[in-house]
């Protein structure tokens, strides 16, 4: 009984931590990674280990998606209106989200370095 | 260097670490087997000094350096944080405007507000009774406070939480850690040893000693630490633009 309930947690991490790393826009890539943070917490429950699994839960499945979110929305921001009127109509997920997350920065964040430094 | 070269090294250190983690592995005790020799000795070590959570022993009683190593990592990636994110020239703060949010999920913030607080001061409370502690409670307590920002708005958050007196308080709590070290050496045994403090009736709040001390120190400086952290997250992400932009 209790190996099954393992072997279905380990099952379950292995899903979402796959799928963390399969999806590609960061928004919904945070999401994944609260699933994959509430698996892993399941999973250190049944290993009796609920200290870490609090931890994991806190951290995991709250903090880290948060932040990773709040990182989007500063990025989508800082590229300016330019990208707002290339949302368009389906939100622009996917084709969007990688001149973004990738080299759009040197605009902003390389470009202030360099001011203040 | 090459690619070619690269991935050369890159196959040499992968099956350098195969090879030395599977003979690692090997040596393992088995899975799920019925004698633990470490657990029992902390287990014995726990008890001995009269602190019911086994695990707050270890990370507060007999690995309690290893913890102050933890709170310093987190005080640093806090530290460096807010020097990375803070408002640089060419750069303004927009206040943001006050949004409209539904009522249900308005008066469901506004209710679980002081649950989940107390929910987080409670875990940190017993951190050395049940599962959890000082760092599992904090980041519970921090993010509560954020509810107000779904519920309200940024501005709500901002007047509950002036981030000057957290910053104040996340040094405060990682000194008192060192405070609390300190004094175990002065006291006439060693850093961080738990040997000041009466060990109290077992299962009762004030019981184990010293780690109930460097449990709430912890907590604290945790609690502190993440409102920082999103602090400054959240002023990139809702108040401070590119001067040029918007």
């Amino acid at each position: 009984m209790n190996d099954a309930l393992v072997v279905i947690c380990l099952l379950l991490v292995a899903a979402s931590a796959t799928a963390a790393v399969a999806v590609r826009d960061p928004e919904r890539q945070a999401l994944v990674l609260a699933v994959l943070g509430l698996s892993l917490a399941v999973l250190f429950t049944v290993f009796q280990a609920p200290d870490v699994a609090l931890s994991q839960l806190a951290v995991g499945s709250v903090l880290t998606p948060l932040l990773v979110l709040l990182s989007v929305r500063k990025v989508r921001r800082g590229a300016g209106p330019k990208t707002r009127r290339g949302t368009g109509p389906d939100r622009g997920g996917r084709d969007r989200t990688r001149p973004d997350a990738g080299p759009q920065p040197p605009g902003g964040r390389g470009g202030r370095d360099g001011a203040t430094g | 260097m090459s690619r070619r070269l690269r991935m050369l090294l890159l196959a040499l250190g992968g099956a350098g670490f195969a090879a030395l983690f599977a003979a690692a592995c090997l040596e393992l005790p088995h899975f799920g087997a019925a004698r633990h020799p470490y657990g029992e000795r902390a287990v014995h070590a726990a008890l001995a000094r009269h602190t019911a959570n086994v695990v707050s022993a270890v990370n507060f009683d007999q690995r309690a350096f290893d913890t102050l190593g933890e709170e310093s990592i987190l005080f640093a990636a806090v530290l460096g944080t807010v020097v990375l994110l803070r408002q640089t020239r060419g750069e303004r703060q927009v206040r943001p405007e006050p949004v409209a949010v539904a009522r249900p999920v308005r008066r469901y913030s506004l209710v679980m507000v002081p649950v989940a607080l107390l929910t987080g001061l409670y875990v940190v409370a017993h951190g050395q009774l049940s599962p959890g502690g000082g760092f599992q409670g904090g980041v519970v307590v921090a993010t509560a406070l954020h509810l107000l920002y779904i519920g309200v708005d940024y501005q709500a958050l901002e007047r509950i939480r002036p981030v000057g007196g957290y910053e104040v308080g996340d040094a405060a709590g990682e000194a008192a850690y060192l405070v609390l070290g300190a004094a175990g050496l002065l006291g006439g045994s060693a850093f961080l040893a738990n040997t000041l403090l009466p060990y109290g009736t077992f299962n009762t709040i004030p019981s184990g000693g010293t780690v109930p001390l460097l449990n709430a120190a912890i907590g604290m400086e945790v609690a502190c630490a993440v409102v920082v952290l999103l602090a400054r997250f959240l002023d990139q992400a809702v108040e401070i633009v590119d001067g040029s932009g918007e």
